[in-house]
């Protein structure tokens, strides 16, 4: 027997590979059920409006249609995924807020009927002057969108950590830099889409969903149904990236419509109404004020922030939160303070997008250091070491970092792109830049207050040994925690993956998880499931103890066979022992839950940003700028990443994949955009422009060693933590390439051409 | 020209005998159906995804006569005398074809949603061009939009087959 693992840290293929490849995999837009209906919700044309009449009669009457709801017609509790500021109702009952805020919904034979039905509904609004500037959005003349949010405020943050303007007092060299943000969507290829049933008081609802979890609690909460009476699953989902996280209304519009039909209802966006209900990445004005000693070594900073929310919290309350929490990681400094207006405009909400408010903070910082090492005549890496946190330390924000191998990263990074030879001898118009990054494995704590463990696990052993099945909440949404899980089972039970299933994401017939966010499951749901195989194997050794006639501290099981440590040809099967053990005992199941430890400090907001383990990144990219037309070519890309214990290592490497072309669509080209009356010019994948394989550049993935001592076998995130350090990165190479700072994102071509018009007028 | 029928509306539809991976089916659809539409909801072959409806993200990528196609972009009325093929005709038995396994063998797969679309543009490519370079790969599924890969293995993937087909002239190795 080996020493080593038999089945985590192997790149063994993807459990839903096959179906996958066959056209087999039935997502939720696929499912079909006798009598289902087709649903779609009519939404506002108007940004801001005040509902004078809603007339729903000639809808009615059309042939096929099965039913027309408005506020009337569901209840009207208030609603929203940050239980501080729900703000949301199913349908809009006095005012619409934005272009595409819900109004009423249909029920139809089919789609045609649905869409005929929409065109006869009639509404009569006041149409209200909008607030759609977010730096206007708290002058005192300005409207309100919500009485009880005075001054279009929806969440105000005010942290001071030691004593920053003691610092920038004592500080050799002091700088402020201003950076904004844009709106980006996460653009997942799945549209979202719901189909609702009841049986009696039971509720079924299949849905795209990244959360389970907190659908069934919204659903259950808003219908005032017991959790237990509400069902909500998913089949396979076609990708998140934080979109998919909070109820959508297609969830509740549905069970409303099901519930007065009594038949299935399939509800589903489209691409321009996925763009119009939103919830991506915020738009914020972000000031950074750093002070540094003669060394460059960071004595304090300052983050005064401004965020466009939207119309509702969505999850921005967390999102503005992140924003400031999380520059505190990748660099080690004592002194910071951070203000933060997350501000109602009347445009589509805002809320998580990959990196949940970080990657644009993190965009701005590493602009900001770079142009600190220019002042100080210093390399941008020389810098960025000189700062870099170590293992075993505590941020300002009281956040304590266990692991940490960021300075090994940035070596490497620096290594492998061959920084020193480039940074000095590249042509005119080519550049190369490096950007940090950080992220948490998962959230101290869950989004609504609760003492539910985070995560939990059941493992059940067919009777004779021949499969095993892992029961989880945990959601696949296409980043591979199905198959990344089934390898910790069996890992911790001594068993094979071939022989693993998988049920996940079901509310009723898999146990509780928080889901796929916040990059938690396989720190969070894997120690759950580690738990649960090792609860399984227990079991088995004890049952073969006697058998084999030694202590059970002599004996362990690896690869289907338990054996004596001491004198391993003294053995007998896993099945074989798993089929006694039914026989004698019973079902032969495993269990496991895991709740984080006690995290971070006792100020007010103190929870977000903390967790078991931190990721750290060092990425850089080269690119080639056209001097004419401002054109950026990204030509190569480089990313070191201190994961922890990999467990997959063909699934990790293909998430740095992803994590870096989404981060550079958003440099490069990504941009929600509107015009003078809030509706959205450019919600389609043509217009608004997400990279096509011919955008990416040669790409370079690679690790450095590491062991978190807080996690399961020693594993931190990935997906999430190397979208962070990505638009740093990539404007930091445009500046190397252009000798122009771009300040706002994308850095498009237009920007750049007039950026280095003006550098030639000057 | 198929022949019209009339609903008890008065509505045309039109009949068509549709040639999906090697099969014929007869139906009576309107003028305006998608190809998209009657494939998935009338043939239940929803292996050919929708993510736009407008021809931008290549998710319903179908072949015709061994051509990729947008098949929202396409009615039904005009795939009729024409051989369509859709994922689920791509590996006839239980056996995956060469590309299928090198999507997963590549870990070219994550959400999947894009990935039938994907394969059925690498099969057209490398039928027609069984040595592409890297370049005519990246042009071969640039209609297709992946959100979670960056593309790195999906790229990998198809040049992975087209490493192992027989070199051009037919020498043997």
């Amino acid at each position: 027997m080996n020493d080593g693992y038999n089945v985590i840290g192997k790149s063994v293929g993807r459990i839903d590979g096959k179906v996958k490849v066959t056209g087999q995999a039935k997502y939720t837009g696929d499912l079909r059920f006798p009598g289902m209906l087709v649903g779609k919700i009519l939404t506002s044309p108007y940004a801001h409006a005040r509902i004078l009449s809603i007339d729903t009669s000639e809808a009615e009457k059309l042939p096929g249609v099965k039913a027309v709801i408005t506020h009337k017609d569901v209840p009207s509790l208030k609603y929203g995924i940050s239980p501080a500021r729900w703000d949301e109702n199913i349908f809009c009952i006095e005012k619409v807020l934005f272009v595409g805020d819900k109004i009423a919904a249909v029920a139809a034979v089919d789609e045609e009927t649905v869409y005929k039905a929409l065109k006869l509904i009639k509404v009569e609004y006041e149409v209200l002057p909008a607030v759609l500037d977010p730096l206007k959005a708290m002058d005192e003349d300005t409207p309100w969108l919500h009485a009880e949010y005075p001054h279009n405020i929806n969440t105000e943050i005010h942290q001071d950590f030691g004593n920053v303007e003691k610092a920038f007092a004592e500080s050799f060299h002091v700088r402020t830099d201003r950076f904004v943000g844009q709106r980006a969507y996460q653009s997942p290829i799945e549209p979202h889409s719901a189909i609702s049933m009841w049986d009696g008081d039971k509720l079924t609802v299949y849905s795209s969903t990244q959360s389970p979890h907190y659908f069934q609690y919204y659903i259950a909460r808003q219908f005032g149904l017991p959790m237990g009476n509400v069902r909500v699953l998913k089949t396979y989902i076609g990708g998140g990236f934080g979109g998919k996280l909070e109820p959508t209304g297609l969830e509740f519009a549905g069970a409303a419509l099901a519930k007065i039909t009594g038949r299935p209802v399939r509800m589903f966006y489209d691409r321009h109404e996925m763009f119009a209900h939103n919830r991506g990445r915020h738009r914020q004005y972000m000031e950074l004020k750093t002070g540094v000693d003669k060394d460059g070594k960071i004595l304090g900073v300052y983050a005064n922030f401004l965020m466009d929310g939207g119309a509702y919290t969505s999850l921005g309350v967390a999102s503005a939160y992140y924003a400031g929490a999380l520059l505190t990681i990748p660099y080690d400094f004592a002194n910071y303070r951070f203000d933060m207006y997350r501000v109602y405009t009347n445009l589509p909400a805002c809320g998580a997008q990959r990196g949940h408010g970080h990657p644009q903070p993190r965009f701005a910082f590493e602009s900001h250091m770079d142009n600190i090492a220019h002042d100080l005549r210093l390399d941008p890496i020389e810098l960025r070491l000189r700062n870099a946190r170590k293992p075993g330390t505590i941020t300002p924000n009281e956040f304590k970092v266990n692991s940490c191998a960021l300075e090994a990263a940035v070596e490497k990074a620096r290594a492998i792109s061959n920084w020193d030879e480039k940074r000095n001898n590249l042509p005119k118009g080519r550049g190369i830049g490096i950007g940090l990054g950080a992220f948490v494995s998962g959230a101290g704590y869950p989004i609504y207050r609760t003492n539910l463990p985070h995560a939990a696990a059941i493992i059940k052993v067919n009777e004779d040994g021949s499969s095993a099945t892992l029961y989880t909440g945990a959601v696949d949404i296409g980043q591979g925690s199905d198959t990344v899980l089934c390898q910790m089972a069996a890992e911790a039970m001594g068993y094979t993956f071939e022989k693993m299933t998988i049920v996940s994401a079901d509310t009723e017939a898999a146990p509780h998880d928080f889901g796929a966010y916040a990059s938690r499951q396989t720190l969070m749901s894997g120690a759950a499931v580690k738990q649960a195989g090792e609860d399984v194997k227990k079991q088995l050794l004890e049952l073969a103890a006697p058998s084999l006639g030694i202590n059970v501290a002599e004996l362990d099981c690896r690869d289907e066979v338990i054996y004596v440590k001491k004198s391993p040809e003294q053995q007998r099967t896993f099945a074989e022992v798993a089929r006694e053990f039914f026989v004698k005992k019973g079902p032969l199941v495993g269990k496991g839950s895991y709740t984080p430890p006690k995290l971070g400090g006792k100020f007010k907001g103190a929870a977000v940003g903390t967790s078991p383990a931190y990721s750290f990144a060092a990425q850089v990219t080269e690119v080639a700028v056209d001097p004419e037309t401002g054109e950026v070519n990204v030509l190569e890309a480089w990313d070191v990443h201190d994961c922890g214990k990999v467990i997959n290592p063909a699934l990790l490497h293909a998430q740095v994949h992803g994590a870096f072309f989404m981060g550079m669509g958003e440099s490069v080209w990504e941009e929600v955009l509107f015009d003078e009356n809030g509706k959205i010019l450019n919600a389609n994948l043509s217009d608004y422009r997400v990279p096509t394989a011919l955008d990416m550049p040669q790409f370079h993935s690679e690790l450095v060693d590491s062991y978190e001592p807080n996690a399961p076998w020693g594993v931190k995130e990935v997906g999430e933590g190397a979208t962070t350090p990505t638009m740093g990165s990539i404007a930091n190479a445009i500046y190397h390439a252009s000798g122009v700072r771009i300040k706002s994102l994308p850095i498009s071509p237009e920007k750049i051409w007039r950026a280095l018009k003006e550098q030639r007028e000057e | 020209m198929p022949e019209v029928l009339r609903d008890s509306q008065g509505s045309k539809h039109y009949l068509i005998n549709l040639n999906v991976n090697g099969d014929t089916y007869t139906l009576a659809v309107k003028g305006n159906a998608l190809l998209v539409n009657v494939l998935r909801d009338w043939l239940d072959f929803t292996g050919t995804k929708k993510g736009c409806e407008l021809g931008d993200c290549g998710s319903c990528t179908v072949l015709i006569d061994g051509k990729p196609v947008n098949s929202c972009m396409v009615l039904a009325v005009e795939a009729e005398g024409h051989e369509i093929t859709t994922i689920e005709g791509v590996s006839p038995s239980d056996k995956l074809d060469r590309l299928q396994e090198s999507f997963i063998a590549n870990a070219a797969i994550q959400c999947g949603y894009c990935t039938p679309g994907m394969i059925l543009a690498g099969k057209a490519l490398l039928t027609h061009n069984p040595h592409p370079t890297e370049m005519e790969v990246r042009e071969a599924i640039s209609g297709n939009l992946c959100r979670c890969t960056g593309y790195v293995n999906i790229v990998k993937a198809i040049l992975a087959v087209a490493d192992e087909n027989p070199p051009e002239g037919g020498e043997s190795a």
